[in-house]
């Protein structure tokens, strides 16, 4: 049976700590998430931790678009991961986890599951 | 079977030429090659031989691979020259008194400059121009001297007389024909390549004989001329042309031309079937081929032959040539005197300008059949093929000559056959260069190393790029450059739109320029072109999201997330002091401490948030950023020079620092590595870096595009004997010139390969200022020293920079709970996966 995840929405930070085209790392509970603001003002938060490196960096990778997708490049072999899917350009078979984002009033907040 | 003895006479450019060929062919399988040399270095190239006086050495122009005898198995003798054929009983007797048997001898002797029988011609300081001895020999004898003669103005004649006048001689030039180069060039041509090449200081005296050479009371010599006229001087080189080295055939009564030269059939083989001819000994069809080029064929024939294939065929070779002498553009094609009947000929000159241009046309009006070009040779290419491949001609026969005529018939690399041959020193047809196309070739730097073409003299580079850019569009390959999906240019054209629109931020750029957001290909080239232009703090906000991990954390990321650090010290040259502290701090934060390969100090394990309080410590004890992380200036290795070594002529040291301090923080489309040598034995390594500097008795020597690492490449002399100020104007020059036209991520030494002109260009761009662009590239260099600021500095007093440094937004106090370490050889060092998960299990 498969019942509703319940999720908790956790404060992070304010809008303002983040600089728009830049990255910050998160600490969650159950480890760490890369948090990004775009050009436009959007925020998304993946896995902090590169699957290629195994090392806790991609919040601080370049931002940017492919087409119409817009991605974070890993700092380290430079793999590129779509911000809204969490989907690995270069290789199918990777797939980070997305966190939902939401701003409430000046307070980022991010989802974890409870 | 056993094999065959083969024995090769004489060891010049032909004679490698042939050991290659033949080895390639599998020859070894059925010969023991041996190989005789008279004189005491293996093959070298005497095409380059004038290079010698500017700096190359004996080993530049070495030939020979290293290794290859060893390799191949071949038997070198050196010094070893061959006195006798017995071709009866098949031996070979040389002055070491040596006998040797063989089944098949090819005889590679070359030729000797021939010396007028002139009395006194053998007096000392007379010299002829042939071998690296004869080149000491002279650079000895200019030493003591003020005036040098050479007798013969041919193309040899005329390389000399470059040389006698770098070495600093008042320069004559003694030839009994009424003009220079009179095999190639007409009265017009000559004229004014006589005209030229006094404007440079060279005396020439033509329709002059030498009846004597006498005492002199001025110089050493007095040389008598008719008609009571006298030149002093005190050095003298014979030029006059070359002969056979034949006397080995002679004595063993091969057939022998009248006029000298042993005579071969199309194979190259003798009158003794057993005992062929190449190169400049060759009499073929009653003519001898002074020209590398020809000989190379010869080794090829004659190789093939050996083995038993008889396809290939010696039929001659076109003897036209294209060169540079003392800075003046001469070429002759084909029938350059139009001596072919019925013939006609179209001619542009412009005494002013210095240009001399005529194409010989033949009687319907519709062949080239041959030009001579003084003063601007840059048809060469186009016409070389049109006479070669017998085309007709694309339009009014006079547009081949005149000045930038609008839509001037030039011929597109399109028309040309595939077997036109497009280099000729190396012998690659324009089909060669398709195939290798085909095979992935992109550049001309890729055509370059896997064909040779324009590998040798490099005339043909402007039509090998031709060839690739028509092949390429003819594949579909879109030849574009674009840095990437969001702006449609080159990072040439990405700079250029920068400065003349004077635009500071990327956003600014990608709004009028660009689409989309921008991606981690654009976004640093873009910030390193701005740092390039304006050199903000590239930290600024509006910089910040554009910078690569590296210059964002102004570090380098190692493959655990962490950083390391490497202060700057410029030369190499650091106090006890400050070698300390680098000690304590490495000490205090654990890291692990390696020396470079640039002479500094790297630290390695830095978390993201100790880098603010590390780099403190060491401001505050006054060292700088040493933007190991960034596309800019690494160092400036130097050897200790005159401060302490013994054979040091000058301050290396002092210069490197200086220069180190002067481009410290320069942004350019690659890193820059740089060195500075006390002396010619070159401890610091100058000739494999971007810029390399190397102190003479006279001044700084300065080279340039050279690279270690994967691809190596051994750095070209720019210019010699520079002072201490125009050496920093040299190079203030080069790099913003490199800075302005290279390709994102292309190391000089690339840029250089894909320089349209390669060298020669580059030296009338910086030295000549051919583009007038000299006063804009010092005065743009100069903005970006009068702007330095170490980063590390700006940063550490900017607390709203230093926020960025925690790698918890939310948990600032904590630090990356996943990193792992193994203590290895005293130091520490993140753990491998493998280790981790034993780790892990310990734990």
């Amino acid at each position: 049976m498969n019942s509703a995840v319940t999720v908790e929405w956790k404060a992070i930070c304010s809008v303002d700590d983040v600089l728009p085209g830049t990255g910050v790392g998160v600490r969650l509970p159950s480890g760490q998430a890369a948090l990004f603001r775009t050009r436009d003002g959007n925020f998304y938060a993946l896995d902090n931790m590169d699957p290629f490196s195994h090392a806790n960096v991609l919040s601080r990778g370049l931002l940017g678009s492919l087409g119409d997708k817009r991605v974070v490049a890993s700092p380290l072999y430079k793999q590129h991961f779509d911000l809204e899917t969490g989907q690995c350009i270069e290789d199918d078979s990777v797939k980070l986890t997305v966190y939902p984002v939401r701003v409430q009033g000046d307070v980022i907040e991010l989802a974890t599951p409870a | 079977m056993a094999k065959q003895q083969l024995l090769l006479i004489g060891h010049g450019m032909v004679g490698q030429r042939y050991l290659e060929s033949l080895v390639a062919q599998g020859g070894r399988e059925h010969f023991d090659i041996t190989v005789l040399c008279a004189e005491p270095l293996p093959a070298y190239d005497r095409v380059g031989l004038t290079s010698y006086f500017s700096g190359k050495t004996a080993d530049d122009l070495s030939l020979v691979p290293e290794g290859f005898f060893e390799e191949h198995e071949i038997t070198l003798k050196l010094n070893t020259k061959v006195d006798a054929i017995d071709r009866a009983a098949k031996t070979v007797t040389t002055n070491t008194g040596e006998t040797l048997p063989y089944d098949k001898v090819v005889l590679a002797t070359g030729s000797y400059p021939f010396v007028p029988p002139i009395p006194g011609n053998d007096r000392d300081n007379c010299f002829v121009y042939r071998t690296i001895d004869d080149l000491d020999a002279m650079i000895a004898a200019s030493k003591t001297g003020k005036v040098g003669t050479v007798v013969g103005g041919g193309l040899l004649g005329l390389e000399a007389a470059k040389a006698l006048h770098d070495l600093g001689l008042e320069t004559h030039v003694v030839e009994f024909a009424p003009r220079l180069m009179a095999v190639q060039v007409d009265d017009f041509g000559g004229g004014l390549l006589k005209d030229k090449i006094q404007e440079l200081g060279v005396t020439v005296h033509t329709s002059t004989g030498t009846q004597d050479i006498v005492d002199g009371e001025h110089c050493t010599h007095r040389m008598n001329f008719g008609d009571d006229k006298h030149l002093e001087t005190d050095v003298i080189v014979f030029s006059a042309g070359i002969r056979p080295q034949d006397e080995l055939g002679r004595a063993c009564e091969l057939a022998i031309g009248e006029r000298g030269g042993i005579v071969v059939n199309n194979h190259c083989v003798t009158s003794d079937e057993d005992i062929y001819a190449i190169g400049e000994v060759a009499l073929w069809e009653g003519r001898i081929f002074g020209l590398v080029a020809p000989g190379y064929q010869m080794a090829e024939v004659a190789a093939e032959h050996l083995m038993g294939k008889a396809e290939q065929q010696f039929a001659g070779a076109d003897m036209s040539t294209k060169l540079k002498l003392m800075g003046v553009d001469v070429a002759s094609i084909g029938d350059a005197h139009g001596n072919t009947p019925g013939c006609r000929s179209t001619v542009f000159m412009d005494q002013t300008a210095g240009i001399y241009k005529k194409a010989v046309i033949s009687e319907c009006g519709k062949k080239l059949l041959g030009a001579v070009l003084v003063g601007d040779a840059a048809d060469y290419g186009n016409l070389l093929q049109l006479c070669l491949n017998e085309m007709d001609l694309p339009g009014d026969p006079s547009a081949l000559v005149a000045p930038m005529s609008d839509g001037a018939p030039l011929l597109g690399a399109d028309a040309l056959p595939d077997t036109a041959q497009i280099c000729s020193c190396n012998n690659v047809s324009k089909g060669d260069l398709c195939a290798a196309i085909d095979g992935g070739a992109q550049t001309v730097g890729d055509l370059k190393a896997c064909t040779k073409a324009s590998a040798t003299c490099g005339g043909c580079s402007a039509l090998v790029k031709q060839v690739l850019d028509s092949e390429l569009e003819k594949r579909g390959v879109e030849v574009n450059n674009h840095i990437c999906e969001h702006f449609t240019y080159s990072r040439q054209e990405i700079y250029h739109l920068v400065r003349v629109g004077q635009i500071t931020t990327f956003d600014e750029l990608l709004e009028k320029h660009g689409s989309g957001d921008g991606c981690d290909i654009c976004k640093p080239t873009v910030a390193n072109v701005l740092a390039s232009c304006w050199n903000d703090w590239v930290l600024n906000k509006p910089h910040a999201g554009l910078q690569d991990t590296n210059d964002y954390f102004l570090g380098n990321m190692q493959r655990d997330g962490t950083y390391s650090i490497v202060p700057r010290v410029a030369g190499g040259e650091i106090t006890p002091d400050k070698l300390i502290v680098l000690g304590e701090v490495a000490k205090q934060y654990d890291l692990y401490t390696k020396i470079t390969g640039g002479q500094r100090v790297d630290l390695f394990g830095a978390r993201v948030e100790q880098l603010p309080e590390i780099w403190k410590i060491l401001v505050d004890a006054g060292f700088e950023t040493g933007h190991a992380y960034g596309k800019s200036l690494r160092t400036v290795k130097s050897c200790v020079g005159s401060t302490w070594c013994r054979y040091g002529v000058k301050d290396s040291v002092g210069t490197a620092i200086q220069v180190e301090d002067r481009y410290k923080g320069l942004r350019s489309p690659h890193k820059i590595k740089m060195a500075v040598s006390g002396c010619t034995r070159e401890c610091a390594e100058a000739q494999s870096k971007d810029v390399g500097v190397i102190a003479t008795e006279k001044g700084w020597n300065l080279y340039v595009c050279g690279n270690g690492g994967m691809r190596p490449r051994h750095a070209d002399l720019f210019a010699s004997d520079l002072t201490d100020e125009q050496l920093i104007k040299t190079i203030d020059r080069f790099l913003m010139f490199y800075i302005k036209t290279a390709d994102r991520l292309q190391r000089t030494s690339v840029w250089l390969e894909n320089l349209e002109g390669g060298l020669d260009y580059l030296k009338d761009v910086i030295l000549n200022d051919s583009l007038g662009m000299g006063d804009e590239l010092e005065a743009q260099m100069q903005h970006v020293i009068e702007t330095y600021q170490c980063e590390w500095k700006s940063t550490i007093e900017d607390p709203e920079a230093v926020k960025r440094f925690n790698h918890f937004i939310n948990e600032t106090a904590e630090a990356d709970d996943n990193l792992a370490y193994v203590r290895e050889r005293g130091q520490r060092r993140p753990a491998y996966e493998h280790e981790r998960i034993e780790l892990v299990e310990e734990a």
